[in-house]
């Protein structure tokens, strides 16, 4: 056989199993994803409807009827549970997710200009960032409202700063990178250079930080509730839910305590996904 | 070491002056009518309008803004309309319940904390440092007011050892009626702890001075208890100051799941009531206490840490 | 009869073998060398004796044994108290060996107050002392300083002060003078023999500067890839090295006198071996100019080629041959 005519065979394509899709993440994506399709289906897998009373069978124990039993009135507490985790995630969401690319923005603007605008952006991220996050949200329900209102302009008043402060140092390293500088030298507004090349790169970090975001916006929801400053009762939300059964602790503990753990295992669940993009990334980073 | 210490002072007080600011617009500039909301659906616009007028509302921000800034400086926080008490008054009854309560769940976490970071570290991959590991996980999706409630449930009333509700003064009555909110308080602080402390100090004791201290026959215990820990606190100094946030934040939970008439409550109280003057001062009362722990952190370390004083010139 | 005895160190991390074989003697008051490239072994074989290994690294040997006592057989407490008041050690690099958080005036007195028992008053005189002793001008003020005030040189002579404190009988420098200019190290080179000198201490020298130890040391053994290859009097290994390493290592220092001519140093060819690398029969076999088919089947034992020097090379090339130019 000739020298000539041995064949060059590409090498056979190997399925590059992604570095992030880890058994942490994994697990973690399935927990979350089986929480949101049932808060998502709520309406067609609660047993009950959330404001059903039943005054012939209050604080009943858990059984087969009622998984989490029920409370003082009567209602089953899985399915107000099942309800008010729609209510959470749904206000979670947008909570989370409105100041994200508005605080990003405010990041990118304030590292990329520098100067007086820097100066102006950061103090206020800063002094915003002073006030403990719980105290300074709950001021803001105090002149706007008690009650949902309240919290959907409360939170993301107060939640633009993180994402500021987050974007600003980033951008600080970005904008020396070449790429960035390319941009520069190719004539690109300011504008363009920010919002189309900037951006899509500061909004990893900042997606990856909003997982943890996302969980202590809802814990927060769910404290604020408690409190009897976010949803108000009757309304089905896992906050109230636990307040209402308060009373009840010693005789009928399941209305305070299982709910709660719904909010646990979300945690974990997000905990999960979130410490495995991170250790992916760092992976990747080699 | 002494310039230090003016630098940061000094940097402070410019910082508060930025919270009053602050506390002051976001009070003012907010959509929403706590006159409105505190006085009830009953009120009549004249009513109202006769109160706006009373407390200053009608003048100009900049006008306002001056008032509150000439009075906060010589102490005076305003005046609670709806309690018809000054707010400073109704503050410092307050205080003490939630301070101690603050003092009490920062040591929890640092008596409980230190010795299990320490015991993670010198055991790397141990069984002590994997289920630390996992109740970090653990703690940080559980809420603090279903945590309060479980500890309340299976410690207050099904074993009876500790009251649910309540606060009395004196060290008896602290240690009777603050312990479990202290520990629902302290346990994630303590969690934050035992990751910060246990990180540094992994890295500690790989450096060459903890090893020239070993050549020396020093025992491991001198060598971790006072070589190598000395070096690692200064990141978890830092790391406890930024969680002072958080920390009073959680009061606030706590001591509605506890009833205990502390500050926290007195907020919650205040929201519920519209009570804006209170709220303000409030607020304000936490930002500074952020700041001054930031403060404090930053001489610990300076105290600490030679390396630091010269950093801050 | 020799302070120090060991022979047959094995040292491995895991499945890599670091160290094997090494054998080193040390009588007292004598000052020995270890010499060798940076992965040759020395750095883990001076450690062994105090037992001071790295994460990781297991170690056995025939015997290690000081002033007759088994070190390997020394339980937690008799092996602190070795270290603490028998064998000092000072280290290469002097501004991480010191504790930045403490002063070094502290540091040496913690020193005194915890291996010799001292007082605190008591602790603190003796350490000002000390500090002067090894020749650090304004003992009293300097006593105070963080090891951040302090240049290399002197921080490096409070490291000796404190190995010194409590009058050992040896010493062991891990290259001490590695991270110092050249003047800096003369005066640390002089101040060690000073040392060695008034307390008839014994002292172990490692290094990768042939000139270093032909300043100081009296008998040198040269390590490479993890074994000891050869062994004798400083003189001797000057003067008449037989194996091919030594020659190479010393053909490739300049010196002063062959400045005026033109011969060129030269440098080893090839890389010393990976941990991982296993070479059959001499490890030096690879970039030897005088290897032959019969090296690889060799074993790195040593053989005395002559009274007080030992040698692994079984070839020996230069035997009988006249001195380096």
């Amino acid at each position: 056989m000739s020298v000539a005519t041995v064949e060059l065979k590409a090498a056979p394509r190997t399925r590059a199993r992604r570095d992030w899709l880890s058994t942490p993440v994994l697990i973690g994506a399935v927990i979350v994803a089986l929480l949101a399709l049932a808060a998502l289906l709520a309406p067609l897998i609660a047993p009950y409807k959330p404001n059903d009373v039943d005054f012939l069978n209050p604080v009943a124990p858990p059984s087969w009827a009622h998984p989490m039993g029920t409370d003082d009135a009567g209602r089953d507490v899985f399915s107000r549970s099942l309800y008010g985790l729609r209510l959470d995630l749904a206000i979670v969401l947008l909570v989370t997710y409105v100041p994200l690319p508005i605080g990003v923005l405010l990041g990118a603007i304030s590292g990329s200009f520098g100067g007086k605008t820097d100066a102006m952006i950061s103090r206020v991220a800063d002094v915003m960032l002073a006030f403990p996050f719980f105290v300074l949200v709950i001021a803001i329900i105090a002149i706007v409202g008690p009650g949902l209102k309240g919290v959907l302009i409360g939170v993301p008043l107060a939640g633009w700063a993180l994402y500021t402060r987050l974007s600003r140092s980033e951008m600080l390293v970005l904008r020396e990178q070449p790429f960035m500088l390319a941009t520069t030298a190719l004539g690109y507004t300011r504008a363009r250079s920010i919002l189309r090349h900037a951006v899509p790169n500061l909004m990893r970090t900042a997606l990856i930080y909003s997982t943890l975001d996302m969980v202590v916006n809802l814990l927060l929801l769910a404290s604020l509730s408690y409190l009897g400053l976010g949803k108000q009762p009757p309304g089905a939300e896992l906050g109230t839910i636990i307040a209402g059964g308060q009373p009840y602790l010693l005789s009928a503990w399941w209305i305070s305590t299982l709910p709660g753990l719904i909010l646990v295992l979300f945690g974990v669940g997000v905990g999960l996904i979130g410490d495995g993009l991170s250790d992916g990334r760092l992976r990747g980073r080699s | 070491m002494a310039r230090y210490l003016l630098h940061r002072l000094a940097l402070g007080i410019v910082v508060l002056f930025g919270l009053m600011v602050a506390t002051f617009l976001i009070v003012h500039l907010v959509p929403g009518d706590p006159i409105r909301q505190a006085l009830g659906g009953r009120a009549s616009p004249d009513q109202v309008a006769a109160i706006r007028h009373n407390v200053g509302l009608d003048d100009p921000l900049p006008v306002q803004f001056w008032d509150y800034l000439k009075n906060a400086l010589s102490g005076n926080f305003g005046t609670s309309f709806v309690q018809n008490a000054s707010v400073g008054e109704l503050v410092g009854h307050r205080i003490a319940p939630s301070a101690i309560l603050i003092g009490y769940g920062m040591f929890v976490a640092i008596a409980i904390g230190v010795p299990l970071a320490i015991l993670a570290a010198v055991r790397p991959n141990g069984v002590t440092d994997h289920s630390v590991r996992l109740v970090a996980t653990l703690s940080f999706a559980m809420p603090l007011f279903w945590l309060g409630l479980v500890l309340a449930l299976v410690f207050g009333l099904k074993l009876g050892w500790f009251p649910v509700s309540g606060y009395e003064s004196g060290v008896g009555g602290v240690m009777r009626t603050l312990t479990l909110p202290a520990f629902t308080l302290g346990l994630a602080l303590t969690v934050v702890v035992v990751r910060v402390l246990r990180s540094s100090l992994l890295e500690v004791l790989q450096t060459d001075y903890i090893d020239a201290a070993r050549a020396r026959g020093f025992s491991e215990r001198r060598i971790v208890g006072k070589h190598a820990l000395r070096n690692a606190v200064m990141p978890t100094i830092t790391i406890l100051a930024i969680n002072v946030g958080f920390l009073i934040g959680n009061t606030v939970v706590v001591e509605a799941i506890f009833r205990i008439p502390g500050l926290g409550s007195l907020l919650v109280e205040g929201v519920q009531r519209s009570d804006y003057q209170l709220v303000q001062g409030l607020v304000l009362l936490a930002g500074a206490t952020v700041v001054l722990a930031s403060l404090f952190a930053d001489l610990l370390q300076a105290f600490i840490d030679p390396r630091v004083r010269l950093a801050g010139r | 009869m020799s302070l120090l005895r060991i022979d047959g160190l094995h040292v491995e991390f895991g499945p890599l073998v670091a160290v094997h074989d090494a054998g080193l003697e040390v009588g007292p008051g004598e000052f020995v060398g270890l010499i060798g490239e940076s992965g040759s072994g020395k750095t883990l074989t001076c450690r062994s004796i105090l037992r001071l290994l790295p994460r990781g690294a297991s170690m056995s040997a025939r015997e290690i044994s000081f002033d007759g006592r088994d070190v390997q057989a020394m339980s937690g407490a008799e092996l602190r108290a070795l270290r603490a008041r028998e064998i000092g050690m000072i280290f290469q690099d002097p501004f991480s060996t010191l504790n930045p958080v403490f002063r070094v005036g502290e540091q040496l007195a913690e020193t005194l107050r915890v291996n010799l028992g001292m007082k605190k008053a008591a602790a603190r005189a003796e350490a000002i002392e000390l500090l002067g002793h090894v020749g650090i001008p304004d003992p009293p003020r300097r006593f105070l300083s963080y090891p951040h005030e302090l240049s290399g040189g002197m921080r490096q002579r409070v490291m000796i002060a404190m190995a010194m404190a409590a009058k050992p009988r040896m010493l062991i420098a891990d290259e001490p003078t590695t991270a110092l200019d050249v003047t800096t190290q003369e005066q640390i080179l002089e101040l060690l023999l000073r040392l060695r000198r008034e307390h008839d201490m014994a002292v172990v020298l490692v290094s990768h500067d042939f000139g270093v130890i032909a300043q100081v040391c009296d008998r040198v053994a040269v390590m490479y890839g993890g074994f000891v290859v050869e062994s004798a009097t400083v003189e001797t290994i000057y003067q008449r090295p037989e194996h091919p390493y030594t020659r190479a290592l010393l053909e490739s220092v300049p010196s002063l006198e062959s400045a005026g001519r033109r011969a060129r140093r030269q440098a080893i060819e090839g890389q010393p071996p990976e941990l991982s690398e296993q070479v059959a029969g001499c490890v030096f076999r690879p970039r030897c100019r005088f290897a032959r088919d019969s090296c690889g089947e060799v074993s790195m034992a040593l053989e005395e080629v002559a009274p007080a020097h030992a040698c692994a090379c079984p070839v020996r090339p230069f035997a009988r041959t006249a001195v380096r130019t």
